[in-house]
């Protein structure tokens, strides 16, 4: 039954995951429609931690692999955006909230 | 150095849940940003200086062309940022989306032959390459949608039929590669990342503009989605909690925007309205239209008690908030009293048109939500509406052949008179004639919402 020592294996990160996926609708809740747009874009910034999974292919990709390196560097660029691009843009918006 | 890797780690987590949590509040909404902002940038520096495995082979040149490519995203990310115009930002949230998905295919395609023969590793990679990549393409098509470079939905014949066989055949496609991975070509990999392109095109080609926002919310969580498989595949703890946060958090969001337009999220994807067949289907209106001058409108608003402002993106393309603003502030000076009447879903996205106005210097207390000022209209003597056209449409309510049918609207229709301030009768967002324009009460300013708007205030202060 190998279905069964996967659960059995991975069994904390089964358990992580529902919590996780509780924790993120539980945040989420009753958030006023006009905080919609600065939550989403704040979303947008917060999954560009994919940025260190860019970072670890650079780490573990042979020093002579120069395609490799090129696919990592180009990701770490796509992920930099989506990181320093999202939070920015989402400050600004939530600026103007805060003027009042 | 392991140990304090894992506390930048749990830093980085943390603080992306309480960020996101402080998003959710007016108050608290900047700083939590920042907080993310924070764990994240202890998450990367952590990762860069800490992370080291039997596999990593760090070295100056690496940290050079780490640091390198850091710079250069800031660089682009800040500038583009900073300088977009605020009516733009809903593509702009869109192209940072799918750089994130692009990202997360980048690091699928380049660790797929480090394990091959590895069916659980492989797993992870290839699910959240093919993710990652129908994000990166969804999301620069809903880009090129919402700045107006592709306006039509183009619907192939059968779309949805189309849609669902190339999908499947992704399915196949990719737990083949996972389960026979051993003697394929490495280029294998390539192919179905081509396919994953071509899906997330057909996936967001139909789909109408005026859902536009919940497709980004959902590509949104597709990218969450993709992090985290690539937080399984290094068993990195940030990447899972910041990638299943915004995958459930960015789905629930999705839901929400799809109740403030009364849309279910099936018919978003599946029956998208937006032209084609569907405006076509709603009756032709007859009747007449009038239209008032500036000198008219001018004194009608003078000599109101109270005047409710309706903005939609029109007024925002037109950058008139800030002569809305002037006019309101105007108005009041004469003793009338202001409001805007916001929809849920004015401007692009839900929230977008207080932005707007925001920036503009419009008091938060002047913009009533669709629920609280509905039942106002009936004391209301003035409501006008400026760049908005969907959101006013009666057809929402009487007419169940609209495609707009059951959407709640702000119900204009029950003030005394109602001003109407468009460029000319082209049709709304939605692509459907309004109903509201033929109403005996109603009456067309038309011009370019800023020109129209000045002269009106100018026309006021003569009184």
């Amino acid at each position: 039954m190998e279905i069964f020592d996967f659960f059995v294996q991975n069994r904390e990160m089964i358990y992580f995951i529902i919590l996780a996926v509780f924790v993120g609708i539980e945040v989420i809740g009753g958030v006023p429609t006009v905080l919609h747009t600065p939550l989403m874009s704040g979303a947008n910034a917060i999954h560009g931690v994919v940025i260190v999974g860019a970072i670890i292919v650079m780490l573990d990709t042979e020093p002579d692999n120069i395609f490799g390196l090129a696919l990592g560097f180009l990701a770490v660029i796509l992920g930099t955006l989506n990181v320093v691009g999202g939070f920015v843009v989402t400050d600004r918006m939530l600026e103007m909230f805060k003027k009042k | 150095m392991k140990g304090l890797l894992e506390i930048c780690y749990l830093i980085g987590s943390v603080t992306f849940i309480v960020g996101l949590k402080m998003m959710g509040n007016a108050k608290t909404a900047r700083k939590g940003n920042l907080i993310g902002a924070f764990g994240m940038t202890i998450a990367i520096l952590g990762t860069i200086f800490l992370f080291r495995t039997e596999h990593t082979t760090p070295s100056a040149f690496k940290l050079v062309l780490i640091f390198g490519a850091i710079a250069i995203g800031t660089a682009i990310g800040w500038l583009t940022a900073k300088k977009v115009e605020m009516t733009k930002m809903p593509e702009l949230v869109s192209m940072f989306n799918g750089m994130g998905g692009a990202c997360a295919a980048l690091i699928g395609l380049t660790e797929f032959q480090h394990n091959i023969g590895n069916p659980t590793a492989l797993s992870f990679i290839v699910a959240g390459m093919v993710i990652g990549t129908i994000s990166f393409s969804g999301s620069i098509i809903a880009y090129l949608k919402l700045s107006g470079k592709l306006d039509k939905p183009i619907r192939l014949p059968q779309y949805n039929m189309l849609n669902n066989i190339v999908l499947l055949a992704i399915v196949v496609f990719a737990v083949f590669v996972i389960i026979k991975s051993t003697g394929l070509p490495l280029a294998i990999i390539w192919v179905l990342f081509a396919v994953a392109i071509v899906y997330g095109v057909l996936f967001t080609i139909p789909i109408g503009g005026a859902d536009m926002p919940v497709v980004i919310s959902l590509l949104n969580s597709f990218t969450g989605l993709a992090a985290a498989f690539g937080g399984f595949l290094y068993d990195n703890k940030p990447m899972l909690t910041g990638g299943i946060l915004v995958g459930s958090a960015g789905t629930l969001l999705t839901l929400a925007m799809c109740k403030a337009m009364n849309r279910s999220l099936t018919s978003v994807i599946f029956g998208a309205f937006g032209g084609g067949s569907a405006a076509a289907s709603g009756d032709s209106v007859t009747g007449t239209i009038k239209d008032i001058q500036v000198s008219d409108l001018a004194v009608l608003l003078n000599y109101s008690k109270k005047v409710v402002i309706v903005p939609g993106y029109g007024l925002a393309v037109a950058q008139a908030q800030h002569v809305i603003h002037e006019l309101e502030k105007l108005l009041e000076e004469r003793g009338v009293e202001v409001k805007y009447a916001i929809h849920p879903v004015a401007g692009r996205m839900p929230g977008h048109m207080n932005v707007l106005l925001a920036e503009s210097n419009v008091e938060y207390e002047k913009l009533v939500e669709m629920e609280d000022i509905n039942p106002e209209f009936e004391q209301t003597d003035v409501v006008l509406v400026v760049g908005a056209n969907d959101v006013v449409n009666p057809a929402a309510k009487t007419d169940p052949s609209s495609p707009i049918y059951g959407m709640p609207i702000l119900e204009v229709d029950r003030a005394k008179h109602i001003i109407v301030n468009k460029r000319s009768m082209s049709a709304g967002y939605a692509g459907i004639d309004n109903l509201l324009f033929y109403d005996p009460k109603c009456s067309m300013f038309f011009g370019d919402a800023k020109k129209a708007l000045t002269e009106l205030v100018a026309e006021i202060k003569t009184l």
